[in-house]
């Protein structure tokens, strides 16, 4: 164990280069829009910052953010139809000189997208390293717009492209080139493997995803409305971090896609953090959380993770970097008598029978309200249930009108015994969602079942089956 | 009284009587129903009297489903609206929630529904019908309360003909008349009640039904009769003094600020009895102006019927409490014309439980208005001449399921069969009735 008393470091090098202080950098997005923002953002405690793309002229479109809230939670979702960066390119380079000087230490990664010739790359990469980048990114993921006109995602969904591009940044780059990955195409590793074949140092993923966020159901226009129309934009935001830590999985998983990779795509906090870094990658980036709350949030991310690496016994990143990829397997690697239950502790029932319902409508119908004599035991659909509650006479308690006491005798637990579900261990297939659905903190564990059989998966099943045949269905 | 009086008088009972229970804005309400957990076969749906399919109507609300959210109230419980505003939901819906055992806050069902009842209203929306038939078979209802009228609109939903005597000039019964106006305001009783009226239920204003006679004329006109009466008037202080003018029982003060626009009060009053009306009468006196409120019981406490939040509430609002002691005499100015005090005296409790005075313990209160409010009387003149109508200490005798009395003729509900609910009490008894009296009229009508 390293000494408790030395902070954690949490700094670190991407692809051995590119020095950062914490592993926390802005993605390229309206956060680093310009070189004041990317200074606050580094009083705040940032590490890096991609600048938001530079490139050819545009002109943006106004309204540009759609979301999708939650249950009362604003922005699980977010989606843009803005375009690369709609300033001067010799102001964002003159800019990215001045904070370069004024933050050494931090990192300053220039993203990139020009139109699909040798020469247009290869200038656009001396500026920036000219300006004082700490590195590149290209922008190959950006879904909306710029695809339109054969950049963006549009070199990206082709691996061809990206690998000539890749090489043609290569030809002329003193500093790391990171390909930035679109999640729009059925195989992240293909185009992986092409940016590796391009000379790529690192990876960067994901881009947002292709969406249509709603529909304004008195106007029937889709958000964003701009002038009576939509288009589709790009996700983010914490709806899409599941889908995003999958792909850093694949292509951390692949030896031909394998590369130094900045994982993104809806990070909030320090643990969202944690996981990407725990399957492989060597930093991650953040927007849709600095666009919500602002700058101010590095700080938790920074503690956050420094008090979890200090209580996990980490000294530094590269300590758990990567350590989760081994538990990820194909399916048919995983043992079949592997076998779980779930058990209701029924002390912390609070009795809404959320798990009932669920196990019911959505699983395996193994969970019962039988602990309490109804007639119908454990036979009783949940309609049944519930029509016979609605049978029941119900009264507004008044204790002077009533004079037997409602003393319904001992219960054992703070949740009548009646409310209480039941699970019947030897039905339970232990897919988890009653545990899922429960409300309540540690109320459903699930607990392994000791069957005495040894570890068997698919694949070893099959092997010594003659049927070569079988196939799930 | 004039109608500009009429109005200065509601402009000044509005301005007396803030709601103590405001209502949700947009934001707030869709935020809190969200907090809904959506329980499977729900407490709270369990723990109310008509049932309102709770998680179903919030749901609907964090859907921005007002209206189907609304008729899912109204399908259940006609007097949605009101029953939002009066239900002591501490001890029912909101008392069920199983947040309780998680130590968090209790869902606010009560605004919720009243944030679903309220833009029901103001969207001008009618109560559905659930026939557009009109079908064979004629009942009456006597009293407009709450037990009637759930009864009348929902035999009346269903096609059949429905009429309604009620002996005063508005309907609603407790609601209109009763409630302190900081919990329900007549006029939204008023408007709910309208829905009911616009199904085609007939109501008879100033009809007051009583003697044999007038029994026997319904009993030929209509299929089958609802006694819907709720309960007498307040009973009386029965000590020396308890007749003076000064002396006005619970109901018909309250039913004078509210509807009579008398906004008098005394400046120093006691409330005799510690039921949930004393406690309405001593916070009506409170805002009415009185500067000494005091509340007098011959218990403490753990015996009194007030819901113990409707106690702190009065407490909080400045009510003074009198425990063990009882009122011996009122008594009155040489003139005769004024209140100047009340003798009191107090009570311990035997081992059997019945009262014994204190000797020497006598006290005495300086008041000059005494509100009795030491509970309601039976109709015990009316229910005699309901003959073949069985009564118990007061109560008519009903099958719980159906409402059925003894004599087949007759259904009841309501606090003249619970001996003095709730408002969605009544409104249970009456929908309950009601189906089964539509079966009968099924059949009848075959």
């Amino acid at each position: 164990m390293p000494d408790q008393n030395i902070a954690p470091d949490i700094s670190v090098r991407f692809a051995g280069k590119i020095y950062s202080p914490n592993p926390f950098w802005l993605a390229s997005a309206p956060p680093t829009n310009c070189g004041e923002q990317v200074m606050r953002a580094f009083d705040a405690g940032w590490g890096g910052a991609v600048w938001k793309t530079i490139g050819d002229p545009i002109v943006n479109v106004s309204s540009r953010y759609s979301s999708v809230d939650w249950n009362g939670q604003r922005m699980m979702g977010l989606n843009n139809i803005e375009l690369i960066t709609d300033r001067p390119l010799e102001v964002n380079l003159r800019e990215i000189s001045e904070v370069k000087k004024r933050y050494p230490k931090q990192a300053v990664i220039a993203s990139l997208m020009v139109e699909s010739k040798r020469e247009a790359w290869h200038q656009i990469v001396q500026q920036s390293e000219d300006a004082g980048a700490d590195g590149l990114e290209l922008n190959f993921g950006c879904p909306h717009g710029m695809s339109e006109r054969g950049m963006g995602s549009a070199v990206g969904q082709v691996p061809e492209y990206t690998e000539m591009i890749t090489s043609w940044v290569k030809e002329k780059a003193r500093t790391p080139v990171l390909v930035k990955l679109t999640p729009n195409i059925s195989d992240i590793r293909v185009v992986a493997r092409a940016a590796k074949r391009g000379g790529a140092d690192g990876l960067s993923a994901i881009n947002t995803i292709n969406s249509i966020t709603g529909i304004d159901l008195d106007t029937f226009i889709p958000r964003p409305n701009v002038d009576g129309k939509s288009s589709h934009g790009g996700y983010c935001g914490p709806a899409v971090k599941p889908i995003a830590l999958n792909m850093a999985q694949q292509v951390q998983g692949d030896p031909e896609s394998q590369l130094p990779l900045s994982g993104i795509g809806g990070i909030s906090d320090w643990r969202d953090a944690v996981e990407f870094l725990l399957l492989g990658c060597s930093n991650v980036q953040v927007c849709t959380a600095v666009m919500h709350y602002g700058y101010r949030i590095v700080e938790e991310m920074a503690d956050g993770l420094a008090n979890w690496m200090r209580e996990k016994g980490f000294s530094k990143i590269s300590d758990f970097q990567g350590l989760s990829l081994a538990r990820v397997q194909d399916w048919k690697h995983l043992n079949l008598n592997y076998k779980i239950v779930a058990r209701i502790h029924e002390e912390k029932c609070i009795g809404c029978q959320l798990c009932y319902t669920a196990c019911w409508d959505g699983a395996h119908q193994c969970i019962h309200m039988d602990r309490a004599g109804t007639s119908n035991g454990h036979h009783a659909t949940p309609a049944m249930r519930e029509a016979e509650s609605r049978q029941h006479i119900a009264m507004t308690p008044i204790p002077k009108l009533d004079h037997a006491s409602s003393g319904n005798g001992a219960e054992p637990f703070a949740t009548p015994l009646a409310r209480i579900p039941r699970v019947d261990e030897v039905e339970c297939v232990g897919c988890n969602l009653c545990s899922l659905v429960c409300p309540v903190e540690g109320c459903i564990t699930m607990e392994q079942v000791d069957n005495h059989l040894p570890s068997q998966s698919w694949e070893e099943r099959t092997a010594n089956s003659s049927n070569s045949a079988r196939k799930c269905d | 009284m004039s109608t500009a009086n009429t109005r200065e008088a509601s402009a000044e009972l509005i301005a007396r009587f803030p709601e103590i229970h405001p209502p949700f804005d947009q934001v707030s309400a869709i935020t809190e129903a969200n907090r809904c957990l959506y329980c499977f076969d729900a407490p709270c749906t369990a723990a109310c009297p008509t049932h309102i399919d709770v998680p179903r109507f919030i749901k609907k609300i964090a859907q921005g489903n007002l209206r189907g959210s609304a008729l899912t109230i109204l399908d259940a419980n006609i007097l949605g609206a009101s029953c939002s505003r009066v239900c002591p939901v501490d001890v029912l819906c909101e008392g069920a929630c199983v947040y309780h055992r998680y130590n968090k806050q209790p869902i606010e069902i009560g605004r919720l529904q009243r944030h679903a009842m309220d833009a029901f209203h103001q969207n001008g929306a009618a109560v559905p019908r659930k026939t557009t038939e009109q079908r064979a078979g004629r009942v009456a209802c006597i009293g407009a309360g709450p037990a009637s009228l759930a009864f009348a609109a929902e035999l009346r939903q269903r096609g059949f003909a429905v009429t309604i005597f009620e002996s005063k000039l508005l309907p609603g019964g407790l609601n209109t008349y009763g409630v302190a106006e900081y919990k329900l305001r007549s006029s939204d009783s008023l408007r709910e009640i309208e829905l009911i009226r616009a199904l085609g239920v007939d109501f008879r204003f100033g009809a007051a039904i009583s003697g044999e006679s007038s029994l026997a004329q319904l009993e030929k006109e209509y299929d089958f009769v609802f006694l819907g009466i709720g309960l007498g008037v307040i009973r009386t202080l029965d000590i020396p003094g308890g007749n003076h003018p000064g002396v006005v029982d619970a109901l018909k003060f309250i039913e004078g600020y509210k509807t009579g626009g008398k906004l008098a009060v005394g400046r120093s009053v006691v409330v005799v009895g510690a039921g949930n009306t004393a406690i309405d009468a001593a916070r009506a006196a409170v805002r009415l102006g009185a500067e000494d409120v005091q509340i007098l019981y011959r218990r403490d406490e753990q015996s009194m019927s007030a819901f113990l939040f409707e106690y702190e509430q009065a407490k909080r609002e400045g009510v003074g409490f009198h425990w063990w002691a009882k009122p011996v005499e009122i008594r009155h100015s040489q003139d005769k014309q004024k209140i100047e005090a009340m003798e009191c005296v107090h009570v311990q409790a035997a081992s059997d439980g019945s009262l014994g005075e204190i000797s020497g313990s006598q006290f005495q209160i300086s008041c000059d208005m005494v509100i009795p409010a030491i509970g309601q009387s039976p109709l015990l003149e009316f229910l005699q001449a309901c003959r073949g109508v069985r009564t118990e200490s007061g109560r008519i005798v009903v099958d719980r399921l159906t409402g059925r009395t003894a004599h087949s003729k007759y259904f009841a509900g309501g606090d003249c069969v619970n001996g003095g609910r709730e408002v969605v009490d009544a409104v249970a008894d009456g929908k309950r009735t009601a189906t089964a009296v539509a079966a009968l009229l099924e059949e009848v009508h075959a």
